[in-house]
């Protein structure tokens, strides 16, 4: 089990929101494709995905605010 | 690994954004080191990822009549306008090797347009929590960018000419009330788009030796 969490996205930014899931749960996804994409100021930013597996939790949908370090999904490795 | 600047001259948005996606694969996949496209667009309102409708003042019909079209892309920020009166450069950068830090990247693109600007002998500035720059309470250059593995695309709107400022009614730029403002109608005389161009890519040219310096 892979925790997917928000990195640090450069100094000052506390928190992002999610445009979309590239992925949805149950759907399968391969490491460093496209996972979901986020928003901070006047920058989109793609996180890809940290390994291969099924993602099998999501716990923040689309327009949701995420802290840096928070828990953004979980990836059952194959 | 080299950088290289691209002059695409006046091109349409969805042409300009084509010839990005084949600079940034190959920015990504490390065959260039980076690249700097600089053109400018036929009209176009474009939408970014956290664009409101509402800031769209006129109806779609009214714009097609004025050969306007209108763009979703994945840059960040609301709405904005691209014409033939602005100076548009999108900066392709592997951020790995820089920093990756996507404020120090926006502040880098503003430091970038102040220094371009103050050659002109226009004395612009950044505005806190307002990202792109602006003269006095006026904004003369507008940013909007997208990071994919940490390589940037999308980029920066410098306005030139003050003639094609009057679209800009057409919108809420980036969703505020706000002036939006030209090298011309600040110099109050005619400035063409070569003119910023040179100097613009002179200063990247200077910037290349030592990437950190315009951070």
């Amino acid at each position: 089990m892979t925790k997917v969490i928000l990195p640090e996205l450069g100094e000052g930014i506390e928190q992002a929101t999610i445009s979309f899931w590239f992925v949805q749960e149950g759907q399968r996804v391969n490491e460093k494709d496209d996972l979901v994409e986020l928003t901070t100021d006047k920058a989109t930013f793609n996180l890809p995905s940290p390994c291969s597996g099924v993602l099998t939790q999501i716990f923040f949908r689309e327009g949701d605010t995420v802290n840096i370090g928070e828990v953004l999904a979980i990836i059952e490795e194959e | 690994m080299e950088s290289k600047i691209f002059d695409l001259g006046l091109v349409d948005f969805a042409s300009a954004r084509r010839f990005q996606q084949e600079i940034f694969q190959q920015v990504k996949d490390g065959i260039l080191k980076s690249a700097l496209i600089i053109c400018s667009h036929y009209p176009v309102i474009t939408l970014g990822r956290n664009y409101k409708e509402q800031n769209i003042k006129v109806n779609l019909q009214k714009l097609k009549k004025m050969n306007i079209k209108v763009v979703k892309t994945e840059r960040g920020g609301d709405v904005t306008y691209h014409g033939p009166g602005q100076l548009i450069a999108y900066p392709i950068f592997n951020l790995v090797y820089l920093k990756k830090d996507i404020h120090w990247y926006l502040r880098a693109l503003e430091k970038l347009i102040i220094d371009v600007l103050a050659e002109f002998g226009i004395f612009a500035r950044r505005i806190p929590r307002l990202t792109g720059v602006w003269v006095k309470e006026d904004k003369i250059a507008s940013i909007g960018i997208a990071i994919k593995n940490w390589v940037t695309f999308h980029g920066l709107a410098i306005n030139v000419k003050e003639d094609d400022l009057f679209n800009f009614s057409l919108i809420r730029p980036c969703g505020m009330d706000i002036i939006m403002t030209s090298v011309e109608s600040v110099l109050k005389k005619r400035v063409s788009i070569d003119e910023v161009k040179l100097v613009l890519t002179r200063r990247w040219q200077d910037d290349q030796g030592n990437l950190t310096r315009i951070g």
